[in-house]
């Protein structure tokens, strides 16, 4: 590729001083700043209720809290992970890149975005308060299933269904900005088959955000209906059907899992070939695997529901559907490693959370695979099997996949390298810390410990000790990670605009200095 | 099963014997337990053939890995090759994809049509979940039981050692004939609820409103721990499942022994009672079943489970106590009562905490006898 850019550094371009360039800010890279700090607390704090957590579960017997307010924290540490920490940490990453990786010089709707950020602190505002609340925050678990959600709840329920609701305006904004960006501010020459991969992945995540967020808030409305004007959707005494909201909760909920990880499947995408000095292998059956995902996405939703008594027919399709997803997911990984195949290899802490990120990923695909066997699935529900498959998917996959992208481009956001040294221990800390973690869960899930308890029998013992030292270890790497990201933003050699060699020719961020000016692309470059 | 059995055999046979054995003991703390039924057993085969089958998978996929890695490192002076695609090589990979996964579904339907199977059981049990309990009804003979978490609360928080089987004790198992197909019916009372016995390979969710049916035979006898695996508030890990699978004779004795009692609760009703007949009584259906909210001092947590001591409807309102206990209370966790337990339980609870702690000092006294309770049920049915 090759561009012109200039950057016009006229004085009122400039940001405005003080906390008002925050709050009325309409620039993609204060925004996606604001998004990134915002993920970044709210994994601090999601991050300290799974410290309680595994405080409590470090050895048998109650201890340091009582199951009421357990609950609340798995609930909550739940609900924040999801939609406090990855979704935003996306769309951070999503302002700061599509208009630099499209050669646009802002989002196509900057109010708009402004807004979509705001809303944010104010959702979880609303959700956290409820904590402190006399009857406590909401203890039903981040699946919230009826009819422990509506006639069992804390009256704190309304809170939180209105901060759900707040939650998914957001995230529709958000990806109606990001669509519009997408299809309407390309460089010219940049046809859809020659957008990087991260903008494809966020592509196909704003549609399904937009197909399944208001289902998400519909059963959440309809929840507020039964719990405060006698309506029995989920009602079985008033001839309503709590099984009904595991179907509607579950076709929000599937698409929701690929909305947490096909972004990082396209941030993985541009290290891998960075750091492989190689083109990524097989782009467009990149592209196609995300869109089947992404497709089959809609038809697999019961796959979270095998116990709920579905007839014969219903498991198998379900079974069937979930498997396939095994085809463009393994497509995926066969692409990562052939582009690393033949490469010329080097390992910046970028590169090293990347593989780490298609190593334990796989991992998380493999006991995914594992509970899509319907009558295995029996054995597996509900129990740490399921804990541990769904934390390798989302902590070494989306997490990782977040933190590999915030190493990649913070030389070039704030202009400073980060400290390659502190960068590689804070991956070899978590990378043991959080395996520590995890994988002794497939065991005690295996062994028949079941999830969301606060309790257990004393044969668990020893892996819950075990796992409680590898996330104590885990929490406190990531200190460490702030540590070195605000070292990185204070001080740094400086970086060049390309900031990794050869990642010039790889996409147009890096024809932009570092840090890159303002209202990045005022003139549009020209994809060949 | 004879396929599962064969494509088994050959990859154990791959697998080194000492890993294997070391993942195919039984009681295992770190796998699925084989279980002791047909359908526990070709569950957990196929657990294992799924297993190897992504261990082998992915061997292969990260050894091309990190020997690529180790390989082409730019340090030892490896320069990159330029190509991006080879059309062949993916359309080989994703076939390759696809047949594997036909490998693995073929055994896994032929596992799930075994294992799905709703018709009739030679015995068929009602079990019902409830905060916290499970409940089990013998449709066939009309006895029931509650089933209530028998490890104490010293023992939880600690004052106490914990026992061998904490956490997975109940009162009273369910008991069930060996060698003798059982079904269950599997409902729930007010939230979500799920029953797992992990030996039978038993799960199902028991929900409110519906009727789920699963089904096991038990070829020996023995004792059988599973617990409720579907969150069901703040107790939730405090209701396990006990099963206790005896000889036909013996499960015969047990029926016959139950039905008797059931009798003797009948006419328990039109006797006379004593306040201290009742008290005693009450007291310990109290601890039982309601001290988990109202907590033993009668206390409660408020405002989630509000405190029986000084309570208007305690000490005043013996009418509006018996709608309470019988009817439940609308959007909150009081369960109703009337249907699961008899009149005598529910007399002797009421006039329990009606004197109990200072409410008996302090409350008008009234004293609720079974034939209250009676008597209020035909008011209702009329």
């Amino acid at each position: 590729m090759s561009t012109v850019v200039e950057s016009h550094d006229h004085g009122h371009h400039g940001p405005a001083k003080g906390l008002s360039r925050w709050l009325f800010t309409t620039n993609h890279k204060d925004i996606g700043t604001l998004y990134l700090w915002f993920s970044f607390i709210m994994l601090f704090i999601g991050g300290a209720m799974a410290m309680v957590i595994r405080a409590e579960l470090f050895q048998p017997g109650l201890q340091i809290v009582q199951p009421e307010f357990f609950n609340q924290m798995t609930t909550n540490h739940g609900l924040i992970m999801v939609f406090g920490v990855i979704m935003p940490a996306f769309v951070g990453l999503a302002n700061w890149m599509l208009p630099m990786q499209i050669g646009a010089p802002d989002m196509a709707l900057p109010r708009l975005n402004n807004l979509s950020f705001w809303l944010l602190p104010m959702a979880f505002g609303i959700l956290i308060s409820t904590l402190f609340m006399p009857e406590g925050g909401p203890n039903f678990g981040w699946t919230f299933y009826a009819p422990l959600s509506t006639t069992y709840a804390p009256s704190t329920v309304n809170f939180f269904i209105f901060s759900v609701h707040v939650m998914g305006v957001s995230s529709i904004l958000g990806s109606i900005n990001i669509i519009t960006t997408i299809f309407n501010m390309r460089a010219p020459g940049m046809t859809l088959m020659k957008m990087p991969l991260f903008v494809w992945s966020w592509l196909i995540t704003a549609y399904l955000l937009i197909a399944v967020m208001p289902v998400l808030a519909g059963v959440v409305t309809m929840m507020l209906m039964d719990i405060n004007f006698g309506t029995s959707f989920f009602n079985a005494a008033g001839g309503g059907d709590p099984v009904l909201f595991q179907h509607v909760f579950w076709f929000f909920g599937h698409p929701e899992v690929y909305i947490m990880i096909l972004p990082a499947f396209g941030i993985v995408s541009h290290i891998i070939e960075t750091f492989s000095r190689k083109p990524i292998f097989g782009y467009s059956s990149m592209v196609y695997a995300m869109a089947s995902i992404a497709i089959l996405s809609f038809v697999v939703w019961a796959h979270h529901m095998f116990t709920v008594g579905m007839p014969l027919a219903g498991e198998l399709f379900f079974m069937y559907s979930t498997m396939l997803i095994a085809i463009p997911t393994g497509v995926k990984v066969f692409n990562w490693v052939a582009t690393m195949f033949r490469g010329s290899i080097t390992f910046e802490t970028p590169m090293l959370f990347s593989i780490a990120f298609v190593a334990l990923f796989t991992i998380g695909g493999f006991s995914g695979l594992m509970l899509a066997i319907v009558p295995a699935d029996f054995q597996y529900h509900d129990t740490y099997f399921v804990v541990a498959h769904f934390h390798y998917v989302l902590v070494p996959g989306a997490l990782f996949g977040i933190i590999a992208g915030a190493y990649y481009w913070l030389p070039k956001w704030t202009g400073n390298m980060y400290d390659e040294t502190l960068g590689k221990l804070h991956f070899w800390l978590t990378f043991i810390s959080v395996n520590v973690t995890f994988f002794p869960m497939h065991f005690v899930g295996l062994a028949g410990m079941p999830r969301r308890y606060p309790d257990y029998a004393l044969q668990f013992a020893d892996f819950n000790a075990l796992i409680s030292v590898g996330a104590f270890m885990f929490g406190l790497t990531q200190l460490l990670f702030l540590f070195i990201v605000i070292k990185t933003i204070r001080s740094g050699k400086q970086a060049k605009p390309e900031v990794w060699e050869g990642a010039g020719d790889l996409g147009l961020e890096w024809t932009l200095s570092s840090p890159p000016p303002y209202h990045s692309f005022t003139v549009q470059p020209q994809v060949k | 099963m004879a396929y599962i059995k064969k494509v088994f055999t050959k990859l154990t046979f791959v697998i080194p014997v000492l890993f294997s054995s070391l993942v195919f003991s039984e009681a295992s703390d770190y796998n699925m337990p084989v279980g002791v039924t047909d359908v526990s057993e070709s569950i957990f085969e196929l657990h294992m053939i799924i297993f190897w089958i992504c261990v082998v998978i992915g061997v292969i996929v990260f050894s091309i890995m990190f020997w690529s890695l180790w390989k082409y490192r730019k340090s030892k002076g490896a320069v990159a090759a330029d190509f991006d695609d080879n059309f062949w090589l993916e359309i080989g990979w994703t076939v390759a994809a696809t047949l594997v996964l036909v490998w693995m579904a073929v055994p896994s339907t032929q596992v799930m049509v075994e294992a799905y199977d709703d018709a009739e059981g030679e015995i068929n049990i009602l079990i019902t979940g409830h905060q916290w309990k499970w409940h089990y009804e013998y449709l066939e003979d009309e006895v029931g039981f509650f089933s209530n978490l028998a490890t104490s609360q010293e023992q939880i928080d600690g004052d106490v050692p914990k026992g061998e089987f904490y956490l997975r004790e109940v009162d009273e198992p369910l008991v069930i004939p060996t060698n003798t197909r059982v079904r269950f019916l599997i409902t729930g009372n007010d939230v979500i609820h799920s029953w797992w016995v992990p030996d039978f390979a038993v799960k199902q969710d028991a929900i409110p409103g519906f009727i789920n049916t699963a089904w096991t035979n038990v070829p020996e006898p023995g004792i059988f721990r599973g617990a409720c695996t579907e969150l069901c508030g703040i107790k939730h890990a405090f209701m396990p499942v006990v099963v206790r699978a005896v000889e036909r004779e013996e499960f015969d004795a047990f029926i016959a022994e139950k039905v008797a009692l059931a009798e003797e609760e009948r006419l328990l009703t039109s006797k006379v009672w004593t306040k201290e007949e009742l008290m005693a009584r009450g007291e310990g259906f109290y601890a039982t079943n309601c001290s988990a909210c109202h907590q033993a001092n009668g206390q409660g947590v408020p405002p989630v489970f509000p405190a029986l001591v000084g309570s208007q409807i305690a000490l005043s309102d013996s009418a509006r106590h018996i709608e309470i206990l019988m009817e439940g209370v609308q959007g909150s966790a009081m369960a109703a009562f009337g249907d699961s337990y008899s009149e005598v339980d529910i007399a002797s609870v009421i006039t329990y905490t009606r004197q109990a702690w200072s409410n008996g000092e302090n409350g008008d006294g009234v004293i609720v006898t079974p034939q209250d309770i009676v008597a209020y049920k035909n008011r209702i049915d009329l």
